[in-house]
C-alpha cells in the first residue's frame, strides 16, 4: 500500500542545507548587526546621563523582556497590517538584530564602563583628542573585558534564530518541521538538527575560548 | 614658566583651591606638601586643564590655560602628568605604551616613535622590558614607564601626582631615584608629595597647602627643616 509519509532519503540533504544555511545567515546578520549597534548604543549609554540612560534603558528592557517569538509575530503582522509585508527573513533579521543589540549594548555598556577614569585621564594627559582615547584606550580594553559575554550573547541567537520560523523563515528548524511531518520520523530529524546546532555552536565558543587567552591582559 | 595667579576652584559647595598663587619658573623643581583635602591634587588638574577653575587664571608659557581659544590637548603636549595610579594600558607592551602618544599625537613615523619611546625608556632604566606587558611588571617598574610614556611627548614640565603613594615601601626608591635624575638634567617639576625627604633633597622650593590656601612657600630645606608657619611645623611633626 502505497503511505501518505515516505522516510528520509538522500534526496532530502539539499533541502537540509538550504534550512542550515539560512539558519547561519540569519544569525550572521543578527550577530553582526546587533554587535554593531550594541557597541554604538552601550557607548551612548556609558557617555549619558541618567535622564537619557533612563529613556534608553526603558526601550531596550522591553525588547529584552517581550519574548522574542511575540516580538516577531507582532512585529510582522504589524508591517502587513500597515500595508508593508516584508519577507520573512528581512522582518526576522530587524526584529533578531534589535532583540540581539538590547542585549549587546548591555555587555559593551559594561565593558566601556569598565575603563576607569584615571586610566582615560592620563590617556588625556598625553595630549590624546577624546576620540584618540576612545579608539585607542577606551575600546581595545573594554572591548577585551567583554569578549566571553558577547560569546554568549552570540551563541545564544544561533539558537535564538529557530524562532523565526513562526514567521514562515526556512530556517533549520524549519525545514526539519515540514521533514517531520512529511516523514513521521521526528527523533531521527530532532537529533539530527541538535546536532547541527551544535556543530555550528561548538567551533564557536571553543573559537571564542581561544581568543579570550590569546588576548588575556 | 608655569604661572598660577590667584586661582579659586570649588567642586559643588566645597572650595578646594581659595586663591592660589604661584611661579614656577623654568628648571625648578617645586615639592607640595600637604594633608589630604588640602587641594594640592587639584591644583595639578587645573594647571593640565584636566579641571576647570572658578576664578583665576594660570599661564603655561604665557599661554592662558582656561581660555576659550586654547587648545588643550595641544597644551597638554608641553605638560608631562604622572598619577598617583599607574595607569598603563594594559593592552599594550611597555614600548607600545611608550609609544603610542608620539605617534597618534605628534604624527610622528613608526620608527621615530619607537625610537624615542626605546630612549626613554632606557633613560628610566626599563631598557629590558620592552616585550613585556605591565601587568607582568612591578609598580615601581609600571611607575617608571608612566615617566617614560611622558618624556616620550618630549614635555617641558612634568607634574607628579602623589607618584610614590602607591607604592610598596620598597619600590619607593626606584622612582625617587627616577625622578631625581630628572630634576638633575634640569627638568622643571611640580611634585605633590608625601616623601618629605625628597621635597627636602631635590626639590628647589617647598609649598606647604593648607585648606586651600598656601600656608607657607620658601626654600626646600628651610620649609621642611625650619618652618616658620605653626601650621607647618604642626603638619611636619606629624607627618616625620
Amino acid at each position: 500500500m502505497n503511505s501518505l509519509f515516505t522516510p528520509l532519503s538522500w534526496d532530502d540533504t539539499g533541502y537540509i542545507l538550504t534550512g542550515v544555511w539560512n539558519t547561519i545567515t540569519i544569525s550572521v546578520v543578527a550577530i553582526v548587526a546587533g554587535t554593531l549597534l550594541g557597541m554604538i548604543v552601550g557607548f551612548a549609554r556609558a557617555e549619558s546621563n541618567k535622564t537619557v540612560n533612563f529613556l534608553f534603558g526603558s526601550v531596550l528592557d522591553i525588547l529584552r523582556s517581550v519574548p522574542l517569538i511575540i516580538q516577531l509575530i507582532l512585529f510582522s503582522t504589524f508591517v502587513g497590517a500597515i500595508g508593508h509585508p516584508m519577507n520573512p527573513f528581512v522582518a526576522g533579521s530587524i526584529v533578531l538584530s534589535l532583540y540581539t543589540m538590547a542585549f549587546m549594548s548591555e555587555v559593551f555598556r559594561g565593558g566601556f564602563e569598565s575603563v576607569s577614569k584615571s586610566m582615560q585621564t592620563a590617556a588625556r594627559s598625553l595630549g590624546m583628542t577624546y576620540w584618540q582615547t576612545i579608539y585607542h584606550i577606551r575600546f581595545p580594553i573594554g572591548l577585551r573585558a567583554v569578549l566571553p559575554s558577547w560569546m554568549g550573547v552570540a551563541l545564544s541567537v544561533i539558537k535564538d534564530s529557530a524562532l523565526v520560523s513562526v514567521i514562515g523563515y526556512m530556517e533549520l528548524l524549519r525545514t526539519s518541521e515540514q521533514l517531520i511531518s512529511r516523514t513521521q520520523q521526528p527523533l531521527e530529524i530532532l537529533i539530527g538538527v541538535g546536532l547541527f546546532y551544535f556543530i555550528i555552536s561548538y567551533p564557536l565558543s571553543h573559537y571564542g575560548r581561544y581568543l579570550e587567552r590569546k588576548m588575556a591582559i | 614658566m608655569i604661572s598660577v595667579q590667584n586661582v579659586h576652584k570649588s567642586f559643588g559647595d566645597l572650595e578646594v583651591l581659595k586663591g592660589v598663587s604661584l611661579d614656577v619658573p623654568n628648571g625648578e623643581v617645586l615639592s607640595v606638601i600637604g594633608g589630604s583635602g588640602s587641594g594640592k591634587s587639584t591644583l595639578l588638574y587645573c594647571i593640565n586643564a584636566i579641571e576647570t577653575i572658578n576664578s583665576g587664571k594660570i599661564l603655561v608659557d604665557d599661554v592662558d590655560v582656561h581660555s576659550k581659544d586654547t587648545n588643550k590637548d595641544k597644551l597638554r603636549q608641553k605638560l608631562g602628568m604622572v598619577f598617583q595610579h599607574f595607569n598603563a594600558f594594559p593592552h599594550m607592551t611597555v614600548l607600545e605604551n611608550a609609544a603610542l602618544a608620539p605617534r597618534i599625537v605628534k604624527k610622528m613615523s613608526k620608527e621615530e616613535a619607537i625610537e624615542i619611546a626605546k630612549k626613554e625608556l632606557e633613560h628610566v632604566g626599563l631598557g629590558d622590558k620592552f616585550d613585556v606587558y605591565p601587568t607582568r611588571m612591578s609598580g615601581g617598574q609600571q611607575q617608571r614607564l608612566a615617566i617614560a610614556r611622558a618624556l616620550a611627548m618630549k614635555p617641558d614640565f612634568m607634574l607628579l601626582d602623589e607618584v610614590t603613594s602607591a607604592l610598596d615601601p620598597e619600590l619607593v626608591g626606584e622612582v625617587l631615584d627616577t625622578l631625581r635624575l630628572l630634576a638633575d638634567e634640569g627638568m622643571t617639576m611640580i611634585c605633590v608629595t608625601h616623601e618629605m625627604g625628597f621635597a627636602r633633597d631635590v626639590s628647589d622650593r617647598v609649598a606647604y597647602f593648607h585648606q586651600g590656601v598656601i600656608a607657607e612657600i620658601g626654600e626646600a630645606k628651610q620649609v621642611i627643616t625650619e618652618p616658620q608657619n605653626p601650621l607647618t611645623q604642626k603638619f611636619l611633626s606629624k607627618v616625620r
